[in-house]
């Protein structure tokens, strides 16, 4: 029951943002981000409710997917906090909705939790990956619209959509925020994940897809980190990066993750 | 009475028309007299700026009225009317008074909502009366025009948005570094756009204003005024890096910013995102400097392209405008037909009548007793004394109803009867 009112809340949070953007009435996002943050609430509920039920964290299966849509919304209710930028609300919002949807849409086989799911650094991996990976979901968000904002003021079409999305100073801020709290989180979960390797296979590395797609994943966020730092790589091309990452990371997640069923593990 | 304008402006006249029918200041006298001697031509006003020459002018019969002032405007000038005849507009009765209300609420003006125009207006309204060309009417509607283009200032959002091109871009600016805050904005040449623009940055809480000039003592006084640096002419270039919004009007005949020199300055600040504003005709600026990442090029052209943009999305303002307009022109219209004789003579019947009445009754109530005969005496008693005292102001309206003098008679009697008495008071609202 608490599922289904947390699953229409991010659907009325949708509309919501959505006729903002529309209106542009702040009155509107002010109750958008009102809803959002009671079923970001709501939300942390299910999850905690449910985890006995599991018996196990909710890092594997579909309810993967609950998880992460949780972060990503926590996230963004971060950033909104800071920024203000309650347009990035009318694409979080629906992704929120669309992920906890298909929970309940993709038919949850018979989980069996083998034993080396039950090592402690197994949640820790998982844990830092998932919010690394909702940090760079947004941050993937902002540089979609750092693309779009930027073809407006370079082409001087200065209309509608020029209107309605926030400064590129803004935009790229929120770029660079997101890699410097992500890039340290996702760096967490690639050692707890050789950590956890180790404790249960006793080898640092395993060649499988999901590992290995993760570490070019891991290199391309480092290379923007530096050349961040550096020389200064900002705007279109950290939005083209950030874009680049975070699609490699939803296909490793939903091509390995769900067709072929997580890490290779033999 | 017939209220007419003649006249041209941007929309119907190129320049060089227009300044040949501008009235120099200290030519405007003569010129208020001239007007006034036209037959026909009770009041007049004269309002000449850079981009109108509009005659207003009460008359008593229009097509008579127009030919005498098109005839004015000709004589006074001295050139043909076959020249510009072309060029004039001319409207009348209530197109006339909705084009003054339009005009000075900015509706009418090359970048709209800007509030130059309301205080040229006051000037020729005040130059009109100070040299009495300006009578009763004149008075009135222009007291109306101001309100009008006051109530369309606070209560439409057309003169606070991005109308002008330094205004707008500023908003631009905003848009590619979210806060002017502590940004440097670097001025090439001088152009009063170029200051106007360097002013609205001041107001965004920018840090420093560079500023550079062919001749450096130009860049020293203006860098005085805007408590910048001044900045040499010939190296101006090498200080390109620490500059994030650049205002360029110089009068060179090439282009004086190159694509290599705005690589070279991002370079050095680390590719932070630069803003250029190119509003010399020929550009400064060459236009491949767009194609840079992270630097943004507007020239004239896309500075005019955003107003109209701007524009665009104000015009459900500009509705409300319109609205404001026909509101208020229902009201003047509605003051100017009490200011014919037929209704003011009813109205000062229709006064009289009414206080005969109320004395009346009250006289009767302390008289018990009278007779139908005694009281019918009373009632043509007082009948007598009301129509004994209207009667000669009366006659002097009808005297008065063809001349020159026929407006101030009326406007008085409707004074001195109390018929305006709303009016009245809605007049001093706008002059306090």
């Amino acid at each position: 029951m608490l599922f289904y009112i947390t699953l229409f809340l991010y659907l009325a949070a949708t509309a919501g943002y959505i006729s903002y953007l529309i209106t542009l009435k702040k009155p509107i996002s002010l109750i958008s981000t009102s809803i959002l943050i009671v079923s970001f609430i709501l939300h942390a509920a299910v999850i905690t409710l449910r985890y006995p039920e599991l018996g196990h964290p909710p890092f594997i299966g579909i309810e993967t997917l609950s998880f992460l849509a949780w972060a990503i919304v926590g996230i963004y209710l971060l950033v909104e906090w800071r920024y203000k930028v309650y347009v990035l609300g009318s694409i979080v919002s629906p992704i929120a909705f669309i992920l906890l949807l298909l929970t309940v849409i993709i038919p949850e086989g018979e989980l069996h939790v083998p034993s080396y799911l039950r090592s402690i650094w197994f949640p820790l991996h998982v844990g830092f990956a998932f919010l690394g990976n909702a940090i760079f979901s947004l941050a993937c968000a902002a540089g979609i619209m750092y693309l779009i904002q930027e073809r407006q003021v370079k082409g001087h079409h200065l209309g509608g959509i020029y209107k309605r999305l926030p400064s590129l100073e803004v935009l790229d801020e929120i770029n660079e925020m997101c890699l410097f709290i992500g890039f340290p989180l996702m760096t967490f979960g690639i050692i707890t994940g050789f950590i956890w390797s180790n404790a249960v296979w006793k080898t640092f590395w395993n060649w499988s897809p999901r590992a290995i797609f993760s570490i070019i994943t891991w290199l391309l966020y480092a290379t923007l980190l530096a050349g961040r730092l550096s020389v200064g790589w900002r705007g279109r091309r950290a939005a083209v990066l950030a874009i680049t990452g975070f699609s490699i990371m939803i296909a490793t997640y939903f091509v390995i993750n769900i067709i072929w069923g997580g890490h290779a593990f033999k | 009475m017939n209220i007419i304008v003649v006249g041209l402006n941007h929309k119907t006249a190129p320049v060089e028309i227009r300044e040949k029918l501008s009235f120099q200041p200290q030519l405007l006298e003569e010129a208020h007299k001239r007007l006034l001697k036209a037959p026909g031509v009770t009041e007049g006003m004269i309002l000449s700026t850079c981009n109108r020459v509009e005659v207003y002018s009460c008359v008593n019969d229009i097509d008579s009225g127009i030919r005498e002032v098109k005839g004015f405007l000709s004589a006074f000038h001295n050139l043909p009317l076959e020249r510009f005849e072309e060029h004039l507009f001319v409207c009348s009765a209530e197109e006339a008074l909705k084009h003054l209300f339009r005009v000075a609420s900015s509706l009418d003006s090359m970048v709209v909502g800007e509030p130059q125009i309301l205080g040229q207006i006051k000037d020729a309204y005040q130059t009109s009366c100070k040299y009495k060309a300006a009578g009763v009417i004149l008075n009135k509607l222009l007291h109306r025009a101001f309100s009008t283009a006051k109530r369309v200032r606070t209560e439409t959002k057309i003169a606070s948005s991005a109308v002008s091109i330094s205004y707008a871009a500023v908003e631009l600016a905003k848009k590619i570094f979210g806060s002017l805050e502590g940004k440097v904005v670097m001025l090439v040449g001088a152009g009063e756009m170029c200051e106007l623009a360097a002013k609205h940055f001041m107001n965004s809480g920018i840090k420093d204003i560079y500023v550079t000039n062919r001749t450096f003592e130009r860049a020293e006084k203006l860098a005085e005024e805007f408590k910048g640096t001044p900045v040499n002419f010939n190296e101006f270039q090498h200080t390109l890096h620490k500059v994030d919004i650049l205002l360029s009007s110089t009068g060179a005949t090439h282009y004086i910013i190159k694509p290599e020199d705005v690589t070279e300055a991002l370079r050095a600040r680390k590719q932070k995102p630069m803003f250029f504003i190119d509003i010399a005709v020929p550009r400064d600026i060459d236009p491949k400097v767009n194609d840079i990442d992270n630097v943004y090029l507007y020239d004239i052209d896309d500075m005019q392209g955003v107003i109209e943009a701007n524009v665009k999305g104000r015009s459900k303002e500009a509705e409300k405008a319109e609205g404001i307009i026909a509101e208020e022109l229902m009201v003047f219209i509605h003051w100017l037909k009490t200011l014919d004789l037929t209704p003011t003579i009813v109205g000062i019947r229709e006064r009289g009548e009414e206080i005969r009445r109320k004395e009346l009754e009250k006289a009767l109530s302390h008289l018990n007793g009278l007779s139908p005969e005694q009281i019918k005496v009373l009632e043509s008693l007082t009948s007598a004394i009301v129509n004994k005292l209207i009667h000669n102001p009366i006659v002097a309206l009808k005297t008065h109803a063809k001349d020159h003098y026929r407006d101030m008679y009326l406007e008085a009697a409707r004074n001195m009867f109390n018929l305006a008495e709303k009016e009245k008071i809605e007049t001093e609202e706008l002059e306090e």
